[in-house]
């Protein structure tokens, strides 16, 4: 916006904004506050906003009691893992649709797409079966696979969105050049395509780590991510709120810093495209 | 141009993508399209390969369906409402010129980052709970009596916490469109003296039109599917039965796997037929 606006009038709209914003950021801002307080302090009425007691043993207990630490590493090897496989397999298919396409790309990228909108209720016990005959139930193997199908669609378009704006002409000129595709890949593409490739991943990360279907219905213990155990801290009403923050606090607080970072990756990822 | 030895081998490396998609999809959906024409309840040792349309018939026939059904398009619709008229309102703040501008984006954004079990608890307990939630005091600040939202007002809670995760997804895809918006028009239109209703109804509504029929559609295909808040907060009781719980209840809780199943063949084809609008609008974008 170009135009130029009066200094009151931009007080107003970042008035008005600050206000909408903070808003809406509160219950993530009462979340973080929570966890530094003590229990009795957490149900305090009236509940009081910054001027408490600060302590951090919420954050001891909570890691000490409940195996907290492997809720984490689960949830890292599975969000992470996930998407280092889902990108070995999506980019040699996104980079051959953008680079080669043929009378069928259109299709095959659409029918990837679509493959997303299938309602994951509608194959849930098969799932189930599927991972009691492999003897997978409740493993990474189990999860990892399934993370990573669900979210190979998003992670195929994205990096064909991407690759698709590196200028043709550039790989042409390396193929006449006489570089093979090997070399082709390795030299001339990868470096173009890094960014697109790291913002693909962060986009995926957080996604995975999000996902609250899967996670929910395929584990139990071994391989549980930091969802099923926020979801196992119903415990008695009003007791723990303090301790529910600080586990919240810590399973979101990853995932918040790197969505910051990927805002303008996640319009691209999460409408295919369709909206710039 | 490409040759043909580079050719083959671009099908090469599109097929292991392909190949694992194909089997994703086809698999688990045959294995649910058999089981819908079984009579297969394992906990009581029933099984019987062929019934039929039995199921189908049963599951439609019965009331907690057509319930479910109503339930969800309340839901979704009620979350679509909030999420949209929401977004496009914020978007138009947001676009305006501020200080801050980048924090207060990262302050609406930062909803959709939280996990869904996390933002579902926490609302549950710590804003929504009679006794110790922040509405409760508020409430009480204002002598009312506080209300326990999650039993008197169910949906309206679910709708409300799912509203308060997707509002950031519709302001941020909005604001991109409108920052998109030839800002050259809308300054012709300010000079001839168009009121801001008119150059909001005539100039920015159209322009948007395509990014909220994408919002509508994406977060239609997310919403139908939404488990986690329901599973938290009500466990599918007071009449928060969505279509995606009944028939995870119909097949991990009650273990019918023949009816849940035919339910999820239901649940396949509504989800397709949204999806079919969706992919019509991202193909055209595909053609530029």
């Amino acid at each position: 916006m170009a135009r130029a606006v009066s200094n009151r009038q931009k007080a107003y709209y970042t008035i008005a904004a600050w206000a909408v914003g903070l808003l809406i950021f509160f219950p993530i801002l009462w979340i973080i506050l929570t966890s530094f307080k003590t229990e009795a302090e957490a149900i305090a009425d009236p509940p009081s906003f910054f001027l408490f007691e600060w302590t951090t043993e919420n954050y001891g207990v909570v890691q000490e009691r409940s195996n907290y630490m492997r809720f984490l590493i689960n949830s890292v090897v599975l969000s992470v893992g996930s998407t280092i496989l889902g990108i070995l397999i999506a980019v040699p298919a996104a980079w051959s649709m953008a680079f080669v396409p043929g009378k069928r790309t259109k299709d095959v990228l659409l029918w990837m797409l679509s493959t997303k909108m299938m309602p994951a209720v509608g194959v849930l016990f098969p799932m189930v079966l599927i991972a009691r005959f492999f003897n997978i139930y409740d493993s990474y193997i189990m999860l990892i696979f399934v993370l990573m199908m669900i979210n190979l669609p998003i992670i195929i378009w994205m990096l064909y969105t991407y690759f698709k704006e590196i200028p043709g002409e550039i790989l042409e000129a390396a193929r006449m050049d006489g570089a093979s595709l090997r070399n082709e890949i390795i030299y001339v593409l990868t470096p173009m395509a890094v960014p697109g490739i790291a913002s693909t991943m962060l986009l995926n990360i957080i996604l995975a780590w999000n996902e609250a279907f899967w996670t929910l219905n395929l584990t139990t213990v071994n391989a549980a991510p930091l969802t099923a155990f926020i979801a196992s801290y119903s415990s008695p009403e009003g007791l723990f709120y303090a301790k529910l923050s600080a586990a919240s606090t810590m399973a979101i607080a990853p995932i918040l810093i790197m969505g910051w970072f990927s805002q303008k990756q996640l319009v691209r990822g999460l409408t295919f495209g369709a909206v710039k | 141009m490409a040759t043909q030895h580079s050719r083959s081998a671009a099908r090469l490396m599109v097929a292991p993508a392909v190949i694992l998609l194909f089997i994703w999809m086809i698999v688990p959906l045959v294995m649910t399209l058999l089981f819908s024409f079984m009579d297969y309840r394992p906990m009581r040792g029933v099984y019987d390969c062929c019934v039929g349309f039995q199921n189908y018939s049963r599951f439609m026939g019965s009331s907690a369906f057509w319930d479910s059904v109503f339930t969800t398009l309340r839901m979704v619709g009620g979350i679509l409402g909030i999420t949209v008229v929401g977004g496009v309102l914020l978007a138009l703040l947001l676009d305006r010129p501020m200080w801050g501008q980048g924090i207060v984006r990262i302050l609406v954004i930062a909803p959709f980052f939280v996990m869904p079990t996390v933002s579902a608890l926490v609302w549950k307990n710590m804003f929504m709970n009679p006794v110790n939630g922040l509405f409760a005091y508020v409430w009480k600040f204002f002598g009312m009596q506080p209300v326990d939202w999650l039993s008197q007002a169910p949906l309206f809670s679910i709708i409300f916490i799912v509203s308060w995760q997707w509002l950031p997804f519709a302001t941020l895809i909005l604001l991109t469109a409108i920052q998109s918006l030839d800002s050259e028009q809308m300054e012709a239109a300010e000079m001839d003296g168009a009121p801001v209703l008119s150059r909001f109804f005539y100039i920015i509504l159209p322009h948007l039109g395509r990014a909220i029929t994408v919002v509508i559609l994406i977060e239609t295909i997310f919403l139908l599917s939404v488990f986690a808040e329901i599973f938290v907060t009500t466990g599918g009781a007071f009449g928060t039965r969505t279509l995606t719980y009944l028939i995870y209840q119909r097949v991990i809780e009650s273990q019918n796997i023949g009816l849940g199943s035919a339910g999820g063949i239901f649940a396949v084809i509504l989800a397709n037929i949204v999806a079919l609008f969706l992919m019509r609008i991202v193909g055209k974008t595909l053609d530029k």
